[in-house]
């Protein structure tokens, strides 16, 4: 007599710590190897797209720092060169290393929390009690330019909001001086650690076609050995100038990813004090007031730049027609904006590419034939943000 | 970078030929226009073929022009890794046309293709799993759709009677007010319909 197996199906979320955020995922167990996955995204869907055609330029920003909240600028640096590139500005060399200095600010910020909630996932609970503490002097370096910790509505199309202070500059350096050693400190909790590597070795291993098929991008298409990043082969800003190097993975499983994420952290560190060492004076966004607005001072004094002002905060300006698609190197993979603009003052059609819904996908592919347990520890290492996969 | 892409429109041009309705560069990015029957074969040649490699999807964007004959329309962004190159590929279709599927080339046109049926309901032939992918279970209607008002048809909220969340029509206490700020000078829509409506008296 032959015993009957029956495969049960089990619902992982959408309240689940280690599901980082709110996903349902459907598994399908055989004892305790995964048959199939079926996750369900969307219950953190806002209609960010069908927002932003309702609102002017300048009104869409904020909406693109509650996508991947966790690196809130590098996702408004996206839009605001879809913006320029159809308004063919030209960018202040000083906002465009204000830009940079952030968004490798927001690398950072991106790469602790995934780096320390992995580590979380399988178990260790002291890297996120030390790596947090760095992300909170991280937020006041956001919150000191912008005024808020994480929804920064900083960069501006034609440069970034406003300038920053002295002082700001000079707390960065001493943060970058500081914080490679805390990344020794975190290295020495887990690179090495025995259970940290007996859960993510050889696990959820992609290959390099199948990183290509599955669309992945950023840590997961690097760590599979494909030496791709876009601030590399097709630089924006000032990122040509600069000196970093592209960590590249070997065998492209969880553990590989991690140690890519290790090493950008401290190539964003460079890339942060090379950008304050160059740090040039001048402007921080376009003097064109068609496109950005006049100072406070010129207002009481000049009717032009009074009108200036009123127009562009009721009408805005409006963005030739067209369509582009810029892409930023996100911390999390290639974030990009499709925009398409109709001649008037709104967006006709934004189309947001968020990294982390094509890596979610190939969730199913990825967990076939791994235990439970290993959900999470794939889960983190795909490095997962409700905000952007849901938009 | 420029030239990169002329060349590629050439060869795109002379390979395909026919089934190319047109190819504009703009903003230093090629878009190449297709019928909707071609598209799996397109999209398999610029695959394969040596000079193109584009061997990843990078988004399938919806778009909606309802006062267009043919409504929709859907845009395939594609990136070659190898010649470091994008491209735009442009297809327009009427509103109750299907459009294959190609799940089969690229594995992640799954979710791209169901979240573009999710928000336009335009339907995908030989798509394994096409089901709604970011809305509510249950929702009804095509939000990207113009048509589709910006607050909804139902809102839901925890009733304290039944123990659970109920859905019900949206009652705003003030409505969505849209305001037309466009310049007057270059026109606003209020007085372009008071221009037409002259002329058109001037006619009658």
């Amino acid at each position: 007599m032959t015993k009957k197996t029956k495969s049960l199906s089990l619902n992982f979320g959408p309240q689940h710590p280690a599901a980082h955020g709110v996903l349902r995922l459907i598994l399908e167990l055989d004892g305790e190897v995964v048959e199939k996955a079926d996750p369900h995204i969307g219950l953190l869907h806002r209609g960010t797209e069908k927002l932003i055609e309702q609102k002017t330029y300048t009104q869409a920003l904020p909406y693109f720092d509650r996508l991947d909240y966790v690196a809130p600028m590098n996702q408004e640096h996206a839009f605001a060169l879809a913006a320029e590139k159809l308004l063919k500005v030209e960018v202040p060399i000083r906002a465009k290393y204000i830009r940079v200095i952030f968004c490798e600010i927001g690398r950072i910020l991106s790469h602790i929390l995934n780096v320390t909630t992995q580590a979380l996932d399988v178990g260790a609970l002291t890297p996120s009690l030390w790596g947090f503490e760095e992300r909170e002097t991280l937020m006041t370096f956001y919150e000191r330019a912008s005024g808020s910790r994480l929804h920064a509505n900083y960069f501006r199309t034609g440069g970034v909001h406003k300038d920053i202070p002295l002082k700001l500059v000079e707390d960065i350096e001493k943060f970058c001086k500081s914080f490679p050693k805390i990344i020794d400190d975190l290295e020495g909790l887990l690179t090495d650690n025995r259970i940290f590597k007996q859960r993510n070795v050889e696990i959820g291993i992609v290959s390099k076609q199948e990183a290509l098929d599955h669309s992945f991008s950023g840590v997961m298409l690097r760590g599979s050995g494909i030496p791709w990043d876009l601030r590399k082969s097709q630089p924006y800003e000032i990122y040509k100038d600069l000196d970093f190097k592209i960590p590249v993975g070997k065998n492209g499983d969880c553990y590989d990813r991690y140690l890519c994420r290790i090493e950008e952290m401290r190539e964003s560190v460079k890339i942060i004090q090379q950008c304050i060492e160059r740090l040039p004076k001048g402007p921080v966004k376009s003097i064109d007031n068609k496109i950005s607005p006049p100072n406070r001072d010129e207002i009481k004094q000049s009717m032009e730049a009074l009108i200036h002002h009123f127009k562009l905060f009721t009408e805005g300006y409006r963005v030739p027609k067209g369509d582009v698609y810029t892409a930023v190197e996100a911390p999390k993979g290639e974030f990009g904006v499709y925009l398409i603009s109709d001649g008037s003052n709104k967006p006709y059609r934004c189309k947001i590419r968020a990294p982390g819904f094509s890596h979610l996908q190939a969730m199913d592919y990825l967990i076939r034939g791994h235990m439970l347990a290993d959900v999470p520890a794939v889960l983190g290492s795909l490095d997962i943000v409700f905000g952007e996969v849901d938009r | 970078m420029i030239s990169k892409l002329q060349n590629l429109e050439k060869l795109i041009n002379s390979e395909l030929s026919i089934k190319v309705l047109n190819s504009v560069i703009s903003n230093e990015e090629l878009l190449i226009e297709i019928k909707d029957n071609d598209l799996v074969e397109v999209i398999q040649f610029l695959k394969s073929n040596e000079n193109c490699k584009f061997k990843q999807l990078i988004d399938i964007a919806g778009v909606d022009y309802p006062e267009n004959e043919k409504r929709f329309e859907l845009i395939y962004l594609f990136l070659s890794h190898e010649n470091n190159t994008r491209i735009k590929l442009l297809t327009k279709f009427e509103i109750d046309q299907t459009i294959n599927s190609i799940t089969k080339i690229f594995p992640s046109a799954n979710w791209m293709e169901r979240e573009v049926f999710d928000m336009y309901g335009i339907k995908f032939k030989n798509h394994p799993d096409l089901r709604r992918i970011l809305t509510d279970y249950g929702f009804k209607g095509h939000p990207l759709r113009k048509d589709f008002p910006l607050t909804g048809f139902n809102e839901v909220r925890y009733s304290e009677k039944d123990k659970k969340v109920i859905y019900e029509p949206v009652k705003l206490e003030q409505n969505y007010r849209n305001f037309d700020f466009e310049s007057p000078w270059e026109g606003t829509n209020y007085i372009k319909e008071i221009k037409n409506s002259d002329k058109n008296d001037k006619k009658n």
